[in-house]
């Protein structure tokens, strides 16, 4: 087979790009920054693109291998490899950054080359989460990309930046060193660190519990998980909208995709035994978390409450085991990618204009403002599960699975559309409609050229995938059977052995 | 008459920087200050001859010399020659620095190369008496260089309390020595080795004999107050605040080497046979040091205080390796130090640098804003302070990493859990410093002026930690076949 090296590509040419970056770009030359990294930022989706198409979607095992030696001291294996789970979320995440680089063309005055290179250099980063098929190289992958998103929101966010970038380091920190203790372990069972050997060893119950939770540390905090979310409003509301962006739109996502890649498939037994607890947690997560999004002031922080409702959903998926929910679960990661930076992308225009995220600052923008306030209200429809929308297609994917699983269950996770609907709605009114509230907002001027393309953007891929979902779901479907397969194989350790 | 050549031939680089250290003294009598870099110059030689006798000389093979006294093996020759780099390194830092604080004397030099030979007596030391003297030669230069700054009182009573608290460890050592020497009758690492070996083959209950027992513990007192472990760690903090920062440099990185040496001559050969007893002993002083290093560092302002604390844990990590008691315990203990010395090199030299005429850059204060005053500076201390805190890919997270998949394989579950747990409230005064560069503003907008050398050194140094750090199979390599070809 010819050497592939497409997924090397996708993760490397933007962290080159970010070094070029920052090596040539400067405050004086501000131009020529933005445009390198825009630049940059393009180059880095391109190469993403052939994963998409010359992906073989009848094919459920990992494609796009590469596999060299890396640090023979420990096994450890430069080894990447995609399946059809991560070639949408690197597609969002190349996508997403370009988003974030317009996002902040204007809005970043100082620093811009370090502020770019670090969108770039997570980039690169994120997508090696998503193609890692060692876990070291995984782990590695995973924290250095907490370096520049930590300095992101402690260099260029709000005034509460400093305690909410700490609080977001060392939560996901915690976890993370968990989730190493137990690869250290699982090394130690298989002498290997790679993701596939992982799962077919065998361990018994009480072992794949406590690996369970070693996982579920890491990742619960990363969706994030009712009761492990505190720092995710703290981080969204101090974080500059790009930071936002990207923290809603693909960090948050390498939770849900590692539990898929290492929680479940590791311990799936564990996996079955802790289901109700996964359950409940989501359910708490979403009904919960969606009426604490009710009571927000503050714009960022009601859709950050808002994601954390949502990806709810995507945990619930996973754990009913069944295909539908899962294929749900991933969909709605996607479209909760397009949405939720859709939104925080929102407030970023209104903010960079207005300079205040209060909901009472504002009212009547829709007098000022049509265009915005159009594409505001679409979202804000998406956000509450319009049909049509890509939000409509995961959720109710996800509610039918569970209505096979427990009709109680299915109820309360269907409550959301009502809830969803009364926090995102009310904004939109307090917000949007009415008389102009003040002489600010009565000066407002509308959409510039950038802002709008950037919202049409996403606003189509929202409308296309709600449209037509198989986009996502033929890419998924081999994968998912397989995966659910390897889920009902037992790995407990068979008597007399 | 061939054994004495040869015997002098394998201690050449010792003699070499031995007699350098006098023809340093002797020189410097006759130099008026103009001419003080021909010092600096003479023991950058000095330290670069000795460390090509030492490359020059490299085997795979153990050799001993002087009638067992002294120890020729790969680990005594890459500590050596690390120790020898990391000196020359200290040297680039420490001589702006001390230029300016009218420090820059013959002395300093000769007393760091007569430093230098004592940690490499140490590291080759094979013979209680023979690690010894070379502990007591490192530890007696270090005393008078942490007072060499004669009219600050900080110094002078962090000399004294070093002093004291020094001697009695030493005390202590000799006398856990001599308990060994009672009961096995040899003070040669190996015989005493063989010899306890061989009782315990006859009477299984001779390794529980109340006299070998204490010795072992007075060792183990005398090594932790060396490496400056929980609980005797007390005169770290003081010591390395009140040192000139450039005796600082010198106290918090390179003799952790000999450290590391001497207790693996005297633990894991000498008394391999009392393992049971040192680990347990080992496995409380990690998880002492580990847990208040971390959590006292939290509540320091000073600089220099921090990071005695700072190094505080990262010697628990160290002993959390030694104390697996397996030979990928022992390399992963090899891979820590080694880190741990070049991020600490990389840390004080960025404080070094900071630091200007009738200005010590001491306080986290001093810190704000670097990112504004000098973006590379800030990034080289960025580097630092990740790979500190152990997050990759840095070079410091293999060093954590290789120390808790030893432990882990050793079966301490609970205590990697543990440290790992203690790791992140570790990471969080690492964080801090990070957050006064990048997201605060200067205090003051002096300009940071250093030589050319002394830069290009630095960034070489900090940059190793993120190219070992994406790259790290030849330190791992390096260090498991260095203590595999060793101890084996």
């Amino acid at each position: 087979m010819l050497a592939n090296y497409t997924l090397s590509l996708s993760i490397w040419v933007p962290i080159l790009a970010g070094l070029l970056v920052l090596a040539a770009g400067n405050d004086s030359r501000a131009s020529m920054t933005r445009w390198l990294a825009l630049l940059g930022g393009i180059a880095g989706f391109l190469v993403t693109l052939p994963l998409y198409f010359q992906f073989n979607i009848a094919e459920g095992g990992f494609q796009f291998q590469e596999a060299t030696y890396w640090i023979p001291a420990f096994q450890i294996y430069y080894h990447l490899g995609v399946d059809g789970i991560s070639v949408p979320l690197i597609l969002l995440t190349s996508f997403t950054t370009v988003i974030c680089i317009i996002a902040s063309w204007e809005v970043i005055k100082k620093s811009i080359a370090q502020y770019m290179a670090c969108f770039l250099i997570m980039s690169g980063l994120m997508i090696g989460v998503f193609s890692a098929l060692d876990s070291i190289l995984y782990y590695v992958f995973w924290e250095s990309m907490l370096i520049p998103m930590f300095l992101v929101i402690g260099k260029w966010g709000g005034q509460n930046r400093v305690y909410a970038t700490i609080k977001f380091f060392l939560y996901t920190l915690l976890g993370s060193l968990l989730m190493l203790v137990a690869f250290i372990y699982l090394f130690h069972k298989t002498g290997s660190f790679n993701i596939v050997k992982y799962h077919d060893v065998v361990l018994p119950l009480n072992v794949q519990i406590f690996i369970f939770i070693a996982f579920f540390m890491a990742f619960a905090v990363k969706i994030p998980m009712w009761p492990l979310h505190t720092w995710l409003p703290d981080a969204h509301v101090e974080a500059p909208t790009a930071g936002s962006v990207v923290l809603a739109a693909v960090m948050l996502k390498l939770g849900g995709y590692s539990f898929l890649r290492f929680a479940m498939p590791i311990a799936p037994d564990a996996s079955h035994y802790l289901s109700g607890y996964m359950i409940a947690l989501s359910l708490i997560a979403i009904l919960y978390i969606a009426l604490v999004a009710l009571v927000q002031k503050d714009m960022k922080k009601l859709i950050a409450y808002s994601s954390i409702s949502h990806m709810g959903f995507v945990t619930l998926g996973f754990f009913l085991f069944s295909q539908l929910g899962l294929e749900g679960a991933i969909v709605q990661m996607i479209s909760h990618g397009f949405i939720s930076a859709a939104m925080f992308l929102c407030v970023g225009v209104l903010y960079d204009r207005m300079h205040s995220r209060e909901i009472a600052s504002y009212g009547g923008v829709a007098n000022t403002m049509p265009v915005f306030a159009a594409f505001a209200v679409f979202f804000a429809m998406a956000n509450s599960g319009l049909p049509g929308t890509s939000g409509f297609v995961g959720e109710f994917m996800v509610i039918l699975a569970s209505v096979e699983y427990d009709f109680w269950v299915a109820f309360i996770a269907a409550t959301t559309l009502i809830f969803g609907a009364s926090y995102t709605l009310w904004m939109v009114k307090r917000v949007f409609y009415g008389e102009a509230a003040n002489k600010k907002v009565a000066a407002l001027k509308d959409l510039t050229r950038r802002e709008f393309a950037m919202l049409g953007v996403l606003a189509a891929l929202t409308l296309g995938i709600g449209v037509y979902p198989q986009v996502i779901t033929g890419m998924t479907q081999a994968t998912s059977e397989r995966f659910l397969n390897h889920m009902t194989t037992s790995k407990l350790p068979s008597v007399g052995m | 008459m061939d054994t004495i050549k040869a015997d002098l031939l394998m201690s050449l680089p010792e003699i070499t920087v031995l007699s350098m250290a006098m023809v340093v003294l002797i020189i410097d009598l006759f130099l008026n200050k103009k001419n003080r870099l021909v010092i600096y110059g003479l023991a950058q030689v000095t330290l670069f001859v000795a460390a090509y006798l030492v490359w020059g000389s490299h085997t795979t093979t153990v050799d001993y010399a002087y009638s067992g006294m002294f120890v020729d093996d790969p680990l005594s020759e890459i500590l050596k020659l690390a120790t020898l780099i990391g000196a020359a390194i200290m040297l680039v830092y420490t001589r702006h620095y001390m230029m300016l604080r009218n420090m820059f004397s013959g002395e300093y030099y000769a007393l760091l190369l007569f430093a230098t030979a004592g940690m490499m007596v140490m590291i080759s030391g094979h013979n209680m008496l023979s690690i010894y003297v070379g502990l007591e030669l490192l530890s007696l230069c270090i005393y008078a260089m942490v007072a060499l700054d004669r009219d600050n009182p900080k110094a002078t009573e962090a000399a004294m309390k070093y002093f004291v608290l020094g001697a009695l460890a030493s005390g202590m050592l000799l006398y856990g020595m001599s308990m060994i020497y009672g009961v096995t009758g040899s003070l040669d690492i190996s015989v005493i080795a063989q010899r306890l070996h061989d009782s315990a083959l006859i009477n299984p209950d001779f390794v529980k004999n109340p006299v070998l027992v204490l010795g072992l513990v007075f060792i183990v007192a005398g090594l932790a107050f060396k490496f400056g472990a929980v609980p005797f760690h007390m005169w770290a903090p003081d010591v390395y605040q009140g040192s000139p920062t450039g005796i600082t440099i010198l106290i918090g990185s390179i003799p952790k080497f000999a450290g590391f040496a001497m207790a693996i001559r005297l633990l894991t050969t000498g008394l391999d046979a009392l393992v049971l007893d040192w680990q347990n002993m080992l496995l409380i002083m990690a998880v002492l040091s580990i847990a208040i290093g971390n959590i006292t560092a939290i509540a320091q302002t000073n600089l220099k205080r921090m990071l005695a604390y700072s190094t505080i844990s990262h010697i628990g990590f160290l002993l959390l390796g030694l104390m697996s008691g397996t030979l990928n315990g022992y390399a992963s203990s090899m891979v820590y130090v080694m880190a741990y010395v070049l991020m600490a090199l990389a840390g004080f030299g960025v404080i070094l640098m900071l630091s200007r005429k009738g200005f010590e850059a001491e306080q986290l204060d001093d810190l704000k804003g670097l990112n504004q005053r000098s973006p590379w500076a800030a990034f080289l201390m960025l580097i630092t302070m990740f790979s500190m805190a152990g997050v990759p890919p840095t070079l410091g997270f293999y060093a954590k990493f290789s120390v808790l998949q030893a432990a882990l394989q050793a079966g301490f579950v609970w205590i990697v859990v543990f440290a790992v747990l203690m790791a992140v409230v570790g990471a969080f005064y690492y964080l801090r410093i990070i957050k006064l560069m990048y997201f605060d503003e200067p205090l003051d907008d002096a300009v940071i002026d250093a030589p050319l050398d002394m830069r290009m050194v630095l960034s070489l140094n900090a940059l190793a930690l993120l190219g070992i750090g994406l790259m790290p199979q030849g330190l791992l390599e390096l260090c498991g076949r260095t203590i595999y070809a060793s101890l084996h």
